[in-house]
């Protein structure tokens, strides 16, 4: 647990970065410092590390006051990923790994043994454990620090828009690596970013800061889109905030009707005129994209994937409303696709369908 | 000036490409080559420079004996001049005013004044101090006292003269390698929990050492020459040995070559030295390295042994 007490941090130029702040990132959740550019995020964060010393109040590491530490001591029971990672460009990436075990002293041969098994965490083929930090791209080398960070398996990780410097896909990808490792690992983790849509996914606790160093509001990612507190969060937190609040509500059973499907490579079917749009699954009942039966077919016999329009996304039997409303706006017949976990087909809803639960759902919490 | 969309570029497909032939820079390499050749001829045919005799001194006891003298005196003179100077750059870095103002001042009056003078200087201590003491300064205790020309013997004031010059250059050229290192590597090394002298010794200094290296190997091959100056502090180096043998024999031009031989021996072993130096702690570096001439001789043998395509250059 951290926990700032009326931590204050005023620059020797005046400015005031940080303003009386009250916060306690709980063990093992992911707290998020999320806020516009200049708020102050970075500098509370490094302030639990002390590479920055506040200027009045109390930061509170479990029990002990960090004040009170050895800042090399603090700092070795701390993981800090750096924005664009900070790795040493001299060494291997299996030594930046195990930057911290060699420094506690660990074994060469045992230190590298788990910086190879970190690599492979984090996502990277081992065969990179012997590159250095150049011969790797943006995004591997975030991961790489993520690697470092974990090394020394510190109870507590700080990491500064660690997932900034890549392009959305990979973003992605690394979050959905980060809430993977969390959920084993457990940490405690301060996080910091300026991308609320971020905060909102990794978050169990986000905090909104405001310029001038001002905590706006604390509260978990469906509170915050449901009930933000002043103009300021709700700004901040955007305008399709209803919207992205369905991504915490999961649909329970959605009632689908049969979806009847042709499946690919077979002949392509006479088109009833009450309806053009076929979904088309593969030998697994896996669907794979709609076929328009009032399409000019010259030239084709069978199904194929060419002919297949895929723009749709899927929704999962027991997935979220949101994920349901948009399977059906994607979809080009405008009946929204659900699988079961296995990725085969069980049935359509439509859009009024899913609003119908929506609503249902609303007038439930209303008292 | 931009090139328009109509410029002769979109011709390219009618021009035929032939080879440019560099006539001018074949006569050129031709004529040079004419020269070193006679150059060469002149000085191996000229029978004042008595080959004969530069053979029977090469391997003379005293000039090997004045090239040991060299050498390992260059060699003392170039440590303590590195770790002196690593020390003052560290120090002019530091955050402590008197430090900064001490290196500061050091490199001052040892880059300002000259080198034979610094040497002429320390051989004279004897008689500027008759008796060197270390102690508690303003009338504190004595710790240890010497007789100064006890102390100061012609070779230690022939190792203090070169290394502390060489000191000064070294600590200018350990600052512009430390300042060359990113600073968010320091911010990386101290966010892990290193200690200042850890992240100095395990991050800064590793990659400082691709810009101290070859100014360094540079000090080092001057300092083998350098060294020659003891002559005048009646030290018995190489070049001194030589001139010694040539004051009785007067056989100054063979004995001068054969010394010169030496220096040429030393500095090409030097040269290869700080070539591989470089390559040590050019790992990382974004460049890809040539192969040295080693693994170029290897991939040379194996493509012949195994009759395989080769590789290029
Ligand atoms: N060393 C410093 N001296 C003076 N002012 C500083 C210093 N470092 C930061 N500041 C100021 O403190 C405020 C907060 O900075 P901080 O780096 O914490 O912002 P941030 O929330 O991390 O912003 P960003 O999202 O752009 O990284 C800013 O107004 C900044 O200009
Ligand atoms: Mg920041």
């Amino acid at each position: 647990m951290i926990r700032f007490d009326a931590v204050t941090k005023r620059y020797p130029d005046g400015t005031v970065a940080v303003d009386s702040l009250e916060l306690t990132a709980a063990s093992g959740q992911i707290t998020v410092l999320v806020g516009p550019s200049g708020c102050g995020k970075t500098t509370s964060l490094r302030m639990i590390n002390r590479m920055i010393e506040p200027t009045s109040g109390t930061i509170w590491l479990d029990d002990t006051d960090t004040a009170s530490m050895a800042t090399h001591e603090l700092r070795r029971q701390i993981g800090y990923v750096i924005q664009h990672a900070g790795l040493f460009p001299h060494r291997t990436i299996v030594d930046n790994i195990a930057t911290v075990p060699f420094l506690l002293g660990t074994d060469k041969k045992e230190a590298r043994k788990t910086a190879l098994e970190l690599l492979e965490r984090v996502g990277l083929p081992p065969h990179f454990a012997k590159r250095y930090p150049a011969q790797l791209s943006g995004g591997q080398q975030q991961r790489v620090g993520v690697a470092r960070a974990l090394a020394a398996d510190p109870p507590v990780m700080l990491m500064d828009e660690p997932f900034s410097a890549v392009d959305p896909v990979v973003r992605e990808q690394l979050q959905d690596e980060f809430l993977r490792l969390q959920q084993e690992l457990g940490k405690t983790i301060v996080f910091v970013t300026h991308d609320i849509d971020e905060a909102i996914k990794l978050g169990d606790q986000v905090a909104v800061l405001r310029v001038g160093g001002h905590l706006a509001q604390l509260a978990s990612p469906v509170e915050l889109l449901s009930r933000p507190i002043d103009a300021f969060v709700a700004g901040f937190v955007g305008r399709d905030r209803g919207y992205r609040a369905l991504g915490f509500t999961t649909a329970g059973t959605l009632s689908t009707r049969g979806e009847p499907t042709v499946t690919l490579g077979a002949a392509i079917p006479k088109g009833t005129d009450t309806d053009t749009w076929l979904l088309v699954v593969d030998a697994q009942q896996a669907p794979q994209g709609w076929l328009d039966l009032g399409a000019d077919f010259t030239g084709h016999e069978t199904v194929s994937d060419e002919l297949l329009y895929r723009g749709g996304t899927l929704a999962t039997q027991g997935g979220t409303l949101r994920a349901a409303l948009d399977a059906c706006l994607s979809s080009p017949s405008g009946r929204g696709v659900v699988v079961d976990d296995g990725g085969a087909l069980i049935g359509s809803v439509t859009a009024r369908e899913v609003l119908e639960l929506i609503e249902a759902r609303e007038t439930e919490r209303q008292p | 000036m931009a090139t328009s969309p109509t410029s002769p570029a979109s011709d390219a497909g009618d021009i035929k490409a032939v080879p440019v032939r560099h006539y001018g820079r074949w006569l050129f390499a031709l004529i040079v080559l004419v020269f070193v050749a006679s150059l060469l001829s002149s000085a191996i045919r000229n029978d004042n420079f008595k080959w004969d005799v530069v053979g029977d001194y090469l391997f003379a006891d005293r000039v090997l004996r004045g090239l040991w003298l060299t050498i390992w005196l260059s060699t003392v003179a170039v440590v303590l001049g590195i770790a002196l100077g690593t020390l003052l750059a560290v120090m002019r870095l530091s955050d402590n005013p008197v430090l900064r103002w001490v290196s500061l001042a050091y490199i001052w009056f040892f880059r300002g004044t000259p080198v034979y003078v610094q040497l002429l200087g320390w051989s004279f201590i004897g008689a500027l101090y008759s008796t060197i003491s270390f102690g508690v300064p303003f009338g504190g205790p004595v710790l240890v006292s010497a007789n100064g020309n006890d102390l100061i013997t012609p070779i230690t004031a022939a190792i203090l003269g070169l290394g502390l010059n060489l000191a000064a250059y070294q600590a200018e050229i350990v600052r512009a390698g430390l300042l060359s290192v990113d600073e968010g590597q320091v911010e990386s090394a101290k966010a892990l929990g290193m200690t200042g002298a850890q992240s100095m010794r395990r991050i800064v200094l590793p990659q400082a050492m691709r810009v101290i290296i070859p100014p360094t190997g540079n000090q080092a091959i001057d300092m083998l020459k350098t060294s020659s100056l003891v002559a005048t502090i009646g030290v018995a180096d190489l070049l001194y040995s030589v001139q010694l043998i040539y004051a009785q024999n007067y056989q100054q031009v063979p004995l001068l070559v054969a010394a010169c031989i030496w220096y040429l021996l030393m500095t090409s072993i030097l040269s290869i030295g700080q070539y591989y130096l470089e390559r040590h702690y050019a790992a990382g570096n974004v460049r890809e390295l040539p192969p040295t001439p080693l693994q170029r001789a290897r991939a040379r043998a194996a493509s012949v042994r195994f009759g395989g395509p080769g590789n290029p250059g």
